[in-house]
């Protein structure tokens, strides 16, 4: 890296580049914190069916009821002060098909972040959504007359009612912990995607999520349907400004691939380190079906996420790749969780994590195999890199195996250092102190890299290596 | 030889004495070397050999510079290419001293998980040469090192050194070496654990370097690279001193009478 880039970088970094806000501009916000009025004038708005306003009306109950999760960073869940979110901001009226039509202030915070540039070039669909709402939305029309559906989750239940309520909430039900029931409160936004029977969708759709006001909460809720031999790859992106006060992300996604349907979901979350990131993220994978959830932690203050899969018939197959990046201040507490409820059902779980400048990681997996569950094998490999001696990290893998017959369970965890023969050797080659650095971390994220569009590979190596910047001497 | 005697000093190393420092505690030092002079001026092939423990790693790591020696008397002269003096490059950073025409090929080079062997030459040559060098032109160049070694093009994908069997990371180091074509390259046994054949193919990368401007240090134990490789310099290195130094001649009174003779009558 010249000297030029260098000092460039350098700039870039001191103040997280997408740290910048525009100012607040909206159409309702609600007042801060929850009640039952609030949840009600959501569904108002949004002119919902009866059974998604009561649906809210449960979740928020059991919101209220469920205790905070007794496990996880304490302190850290402590800060959460709920009565301090504003859990409804519409910023603009209509979602808009082109971005000329996007109020300005958004359109630029967009452009900042390179998102109508990376739609031309290699997307087949994209959603934006500013605070509560998708507010630009936008397919290729090959994709439309294939019949795939991506549309924003609220429009979603307006034009396809019948396949949302048959869908929504079945993966993960409003009781399933205390974020899933404040998501399924007061969800706004978030992506409805349904991929007709033998329909591949080559190019990926994505989604891009930006909060930018104060104290937000960001609720999106997102269901993909890959139903019979279709296949589909969804990304999505996350970012926000910098403040001294903390706002929370809160999403719930659940995936339905059916007999021989393909997910891959792509996640790269750069939020901001005041973002409590505390997301509920899982796939039903039926008859020889296929769920990938990649799944890259680079930003938030605290992220709880543990991406899930259920096999639910014979050879259905579970993957989750995941990188977390932990610095100063942040706790990347990820993992995985693969239930194997049919024989001959496989999966893999390949965890990277760095800590640096007194940074966390805890990696937390589930692998489950249920009785009769036979001839089942799962691979669970967790890697942890530490960039010096005040970060942290922890592994807690847990196994359940109630079946024994042909079930194979291989765990497997290093933990280690940037190895100084390693930089010797690329030093002698010429290569400096903080490239050599960066090149050892971007080859110990290469099983991740790789599996993401070039464009991402491309932005995250970068991203990975400002973070890097002067790690070692 | 009057034309030899105008040749430019590419390195003068003088009474160094170095210690290894033990990483895990800094406190523990070992003194190696004791004392070492040697002079390389350019085109001269030399050899340093020595039995097992005498400090000939110790000296190739040191002259790197690498971070668990300590110089702690005398001095490492090194002919800079950019500013064309001889200087003293023992506080020098190891990748300085590369940028400057040194190169050491490892011994039991470290191999990087996840960087492509491809990634991390053209990384390095950019570096080295402190120019761009476009994907095809470097692909070319490449390839044709690779020919060269027999070593297939596939190389370039896998990860450096990863799961290299010893003699594909010998290769490894050699295209190195051919692509960055240095000033002075120091060879740490660069001939340990290879069969005929492989010797035959990493001498060849050697010889098509030599133009009687480069120099080369090689580092063995073994008399069968010199075989190959044609030296006109013996050093042989004990108990962390050269204790007799000479012309081809001395590999053949080694060879028939063993260290243990030499080092005997040498002191």
């Amino acid at each position: 890296m010249s000297k030029d880039t260098k000092d460039k970088a350098r700039a870039i970094k001191e103040d997280y580049k997408y740290g910048f806000h525009s100012p607040e501009e909206f159409v309702y916000k609600a007042e801060k914190g929850l009640n039952e009025e609030i949840v009600r004038s959501i569904s108002r708005i949004k002119n919902e069916p009866e059974w998604m306003r009561d649906y809210r009306l449960k979740s928020y109950q059991t919101f209220l009821e469920k205790p905070m999760p007794k496990w996880g960073d304490q302190k850290m869940l402590s800060q959460i002060k709920f009565e301090n979110i504003f859990y409804y901001l519409r910023p603009t009226d209509k979602q808009k098909k082109d971005w000329s039509d996007v109020p300005e202030y958004i359109k630029d915070t967009f452009d900042k972040l390179g998102i109508p540039e990376a739609e031309q070039k290699f997307l087949g669909g994209v959603t934006a959504q500013y605070e509560s709402e998708v507010v630009y939305h936008s397919m290729r029309d090959d994709l439309t007359k294939k019949g795939i559906l991506f549309t924003d989750m609220d429009s979603g239940l307006r034009e396809y009612p019948e396949v949302v309520k048959k869908y929504f909430g079945t993966i993960i039900p409003y009781t399933d912990n205390k974020f899933a029931a404040l998501n399924s409160a007061v969800w706004s936004g978030g992506s409805f995607i349904y991929v007709p029977p033998d329909t591949q969708v080559i190019i990926p759709l994505q989604a891009y999520f930006r909060i930018n006001a104060k104290n937000m909460g960001q609720f999106e809720r997102t269901l993909i349907i890959a139903d019979k031999g279709s296949s589909v790859h969804y990304i999505e992106g996350c970012t926000a400004p910098v403040y001294s006060s903390d706002s929370l992300h809160s999403a719930v996604v659940e995936l339905i691939a059916l007999e021989n349907a393909k997910i891959r979901y792509t996640t790269i979350q750069n939020w901001s380190n005041n973002v409590f990131n505390l997301v509920t993220k899982r796939a039903a994978a039926y008859k020889n079906a296929k769920v990938e959830w990649v799944d890259g932690n680079i930003g938030s203050k605290l992220t709880m996420k543990y991406p899930a899969i259920y096999l639910m018939d014979e050879h259905a197959h579970g993957e989750v790749l995941s990188i977390a990046y932990a610095g100063k201040g942040q706790h990347q507490d990820a993992g995985a969780k693969m239930v194997h409820a049919a024989p001959n059902t496989t999966s893999k779980i390949t965890s990277k994590s760095i800590s640096k400048d007194g940074g966390q990681n805890t990696y937390r997996g589930l692998v489950k195999i249920t009785k009769n569950s036979k001839n089942c094998k799962s691979n669970v490999r967790c890697d942890a890199l530490m960039l010096d001696m005040n970060s942290r990290s922890d592994t807690y893998p847990h196994m359940e195996v109630e079946e024994s017959e042909g079930v194979k369970v291989n765990h497997e965890a290093t933990v280690s250092k940037v190895d100084e023969e390693m930089l010797f050797y690329l030093n002698s080659r010429g290569i400096s102190e903080d490239d050599a650095v960066s090149m050892i971390i971007n080859g110990f994220i290469e099983p991740f890299t790789k599996q993401l569009p070039m464009e991402y590979a491309v932005e995250l190596n970068r991203l990975i290596q400002l973070e890097m910047e002067g790690a070692i001497g | 030889m009057s034309d030899k005697e105008n040749k430019k000093t590419i390195l003068e190393i003088s009474n160094l004495h170095a210690e290894y420092i033990n990483p895990q505690n800094t406190t523990e030092k070992i003194p190696i070397l004791h004392g070492i002079n040697i002079s390389i001026k350019e085109g001269e092939i030399h050899a340093i050999m020595g039995p097992n423990g005498s400090g000939k790693s110790t000296l190739s790591s040191v002259i790197m510079g690498h971070p668990h020696y300590k110089v702690t008397k005398g001095e490492i002269n090194f002919f800079n290419k950019n500013t064309n003096k001889l200087e003293n490059i023992v506080d020098m950073p190891a990748f300085e001293r590369a940028r400057i025409g040194l190169f050491l090929s490892f011994q039991y080079p470290a191999a990087v998980p996840g960087l492509p062997v491809s990634q991390f030459l053209r990384n390095a040559l950019k570096t080295l040469r402190n120019e761009e060098i476009s994907v095809k032109e470097f692909r070319k160049e490449m390839n044709d090192s690779m020919d060269f070694l027999k070593m297939d093009n596939e190389f370039a994908k896998r990860y450096l050194n990863e799961g290299f069997s010893g003699g594909e990371k010998k290769r490894m180091e050699i295209l190195q070496m051919t692509l960055i074509k240095p000033a002075l390259a120091v060879l740490d046994e660069i001939d340990s654990g290879l069969d005929i054949d492989a010797l035959k193919i990493v001498s060849d990368g050697i010889n098509s370097l030599i133009d009687g401007k480069r120099s080369f240090l090689l580092i063995t134990h073994y008399k069968r690279l010199l075989d190959y490789v044609k030296a006109e310099n013996i050093h042989v290195l004990a108990g962390g001193k050269i204790i007799k130094q000479g012309g081809f001649e001395l590999v053949d009174i080694l060879e028939s009478k063993g260290y243990d003779e030499i080092v005997k009558e040498a002191q």
